[in-house]
């Protein structure tokens, strides 16, 4: 036996400098990339100096005339921003759902909150037939279809995960089957609930972005906070419970944060999917299973695979625009599956 | 030291434990035997807050604190593929942590000593999923040494070990307890193994204890073939009793139908 010698602190658990800053560079880049693309294409110096210049105690030319400047900072940035936000969003809403679950199908849209959403926007549509209403009604949708789910769960299956993840499959069909019976009686609404359901970023002004960035900087404090004690979710109920984790209550939060963000994120992108499910997984496999690794990263790449999808959205077939949740899979999927390929390991 | 006082659990409304009470001084190693299903494992379970019944297991008067107090090594314990072994035992510190703390050098030296103590130095950074049984066994093993508690739950602790490692891995724990004073309480389907080391040994049947004693006093053919239903014979070690399972003549399997139950 080799005292003293046991390399124990080089652990696994830890975010190496290479992921965090290829993380933080590729945030950056997207967020700049998404800034000039466009059909009004700016120069990316410009760019950087008008948003230097928009700084507290900072003055600099920037170069943009004004409308390039409106284009900049009433357009694209809250565009841009909010892509970050829903994209980090939804990749560590995943994450979380994943390892509170250990289930590597889980994702964000899990315990029902996608067809919620999607009911209530059918409601706002149907009845209101003013998109203004939207957001809140998809808002309430969402978290209403969880806290039925979560009811459910616990009332059939007391604390198991299974019997949750199973009432979530219930509450979606149910959802799901009542939004298709209001589509089918107001054809008229298809389209529009469609739009949204295949998601957008579409956006004018920071509304958007102010309403939603509450809930994923709460959201996303708590499940940073939270990431060490995935880890020790990961050896199950009964072994966590042992050693002195209180799992239902842990459960509990972590369901609670992540779904309010979705919510919040879904109530005004619409149903992106993919994000939430690939994001995470990717980063396993390239950077390891801990969940202090998986969820500061996930944040990151979260952040900038969905400003890059976004670019993609609105450039591939201008001036039209791709639903983003189209690009999201389409470029998605291949690549996860190359990820996976030449890993060759299980996820 | 542990104690269990009338301890009772059901399933679905059928009792499948209890009423048992149970004493473990500090220092004292004690051993569960019994057939498969005689409550063994259920009673283990009762202290570490993983099985709903009523009646109440205290440290002698005091309260337990989760993980703290109490470690217990699982019989068919979760283990993630992924997870490197040093990663592993450090979760053994999880109820030294805060929610929301980080491991301090405590915490990694506290590791460090598992690790050493079950030879598991070199398979620190592997993954847990490239252990042979026995390796992942002894790491099991370690995660729960790393809790510092003093008291030990062994749920088959050689169940997946050959004799060598199995001889090995009691008499680290032998040591450990005399050295820490660790109360000791072990679930065991060997029973030679178990008698050579434990104070006292509780045969359990159906739920409930039926013999207790010395290792010498509980071992007995009359004890076994009762509660086993097997042909079971006794052999006399100076060491202490030597069980052996005998064959039946005519080749048939025993017929469980001739085990008694109380």
């Amino acid at each position: 036996m080799s005292h003293g010698a046991t390399p124990v602190e080089a652990r696994s658990t830890r975010v190496g400098w290479v992921p965090l800053s290829i993380g933080v560079a590729s945030v950056l880049l997207s967020a700049l990339l998404g800034a000039t693309v466009g059909a009004a294409g700016l120069d990316p110096m410009d760019v950087v100096r008008a948003l230097l210049d928009a700084l507290p105690g900072v003055a600099i030319e920037s170069g943009l005339t004004e409308v390039e400047s409106n284009i900049l900072f009433e357009i694209r940035l809250p565009r841009v921003v909010l892509g970050a936000i829903v994209g980090a969003t939804l990749a560590v809403a995943g994450a979380s759902y994943q390892g509170v679950f250990r289930n590597a199908l889980a994702d964000p849209y899990l315990l029902g909150v996608a067809a919620g959403a999607g009911l209530g926007a059918t409601v706002a549509f149907a009845v209101t037939r003013d998109s203004a209403f939207l957001a809140p009604y998809a808002f309430v949708g969402g978290l209403g279809a969880v806290v039925v789910t979560y009811a459910l769960g616990r009332s059939v299956g007391g604390r198991s995960a299974t019997s949750l993840i199973l009432a979530g499959v219930a509450v979606a069909a149910f959802a799901t089957a009542v939004q298709t019976y209001i589509l089918q009686q107001n054809v008229e609404t298809l389209r529009e609930v469609y739009s949204w359901i295949l998601g957008r970023l579409v956006t004018v002004g920071w509304s958007d972005v102010v309403e939603l960035l509450p809930y994923a900087i709460g959201a996303g404090l708590v499940l940073f906070a939270a990431r060490r004690l995935l880890d020790v979710l990961s050896i199950g109920d009964d072994e966590a419970t042992a050693l002195g984790v209180r799992v239902s209550r842990v459960r509990g939060i972590v369901v609670l944060a992540a779904t309010l963000a979705t919510a919040a994120a879904v109530s005004v992108s619409g149903l992106i999917g993919f994000v939430g499910i690939i994001v995470p997984h990717t980063i396993r496999l390239l950077f390891g299973w801990s969940y202090r690794v998986i969820v500061p990263l996930s944040i990151l790449f979260g952040a900038s695979f969905l400003m890059l999808a976004d670019i993609a959205a609105r450039t591939l077939v201008a001036p039209a625009e791709l639903p983003i949740g189209v690009v999201t899979a389409f470029f998605g999927a291949p690549f996860f599956l190359l990820v996976l390929r030449s890993m060759r390991g299980p996820t | 030291m542990i104690v269990w006082s009338d301890i009772e659990v059901r399933y679905d409304g059928r009792r499948v434990l209890g009423p048992v009470s149970l004493d473990v001084a500090d220092g004292e190693w004690v051993g569960l035997i019994g057939p498969n299903g005689a409550g063994k494992t259920t009673l283990l379970k009762t202290a570490v807050g993983v099985a709903d019944h009523v009646g109440t297991v205290s440290l002698g008067g005091r309260q337990r604190r989760p993980g703290l107090d109490i470690a217990w090594m699982p019989q068919r314990p979760h283990l993630p593929e992924e997870m490197g072994v040093a990663d592993y035992v450090m979760l053994g510190r999880t109820p030294h942590l805060g929610y929301l703390a980080a491991e301090t050098r405590h915490d990694v030296e506290a590791v460090r000593l598992a690790l050493d103590k079950l030879g598991l130095g070199e398979f620190a950074r592997r993954p847990l999923g490239t252990l042979s049984g026995g390796e992942a066994q002894r790491a099991v093993l370690a995660r729960a040494l790393a809790q510092e508690a003093p008291v030990l739950l062994l749920d088959e602790p050689t169940a997946s070990l050959d004799i060598g490692h199995g001889v090995e891995v009691l008499d680290v724990i032998d040591e450990l307890r005399r050295q820490e004073s660790l109360t000791v309480v072990m679930a065991a389907h060997d029973l030679t193994l178990a008698g050579r080391f434990v104070d006292r040994l509780l045969l359990m049947s159906g739920g409930l204890v039926v013999a207790e004693g010395t290792p010498a006093s509980v071992l007995t053919e009359e004890n076994l073939t009762a509660h086993y239903g097997a042909g079971i014979r006794v052999l006399h070690d100076p060491e202490g009793p030597v069980v052996v399972p005998v064959r039946r003549a005519d080749g048939r399997a025993t017929d469980s139908a001739n085990r008694s139950t109380p």
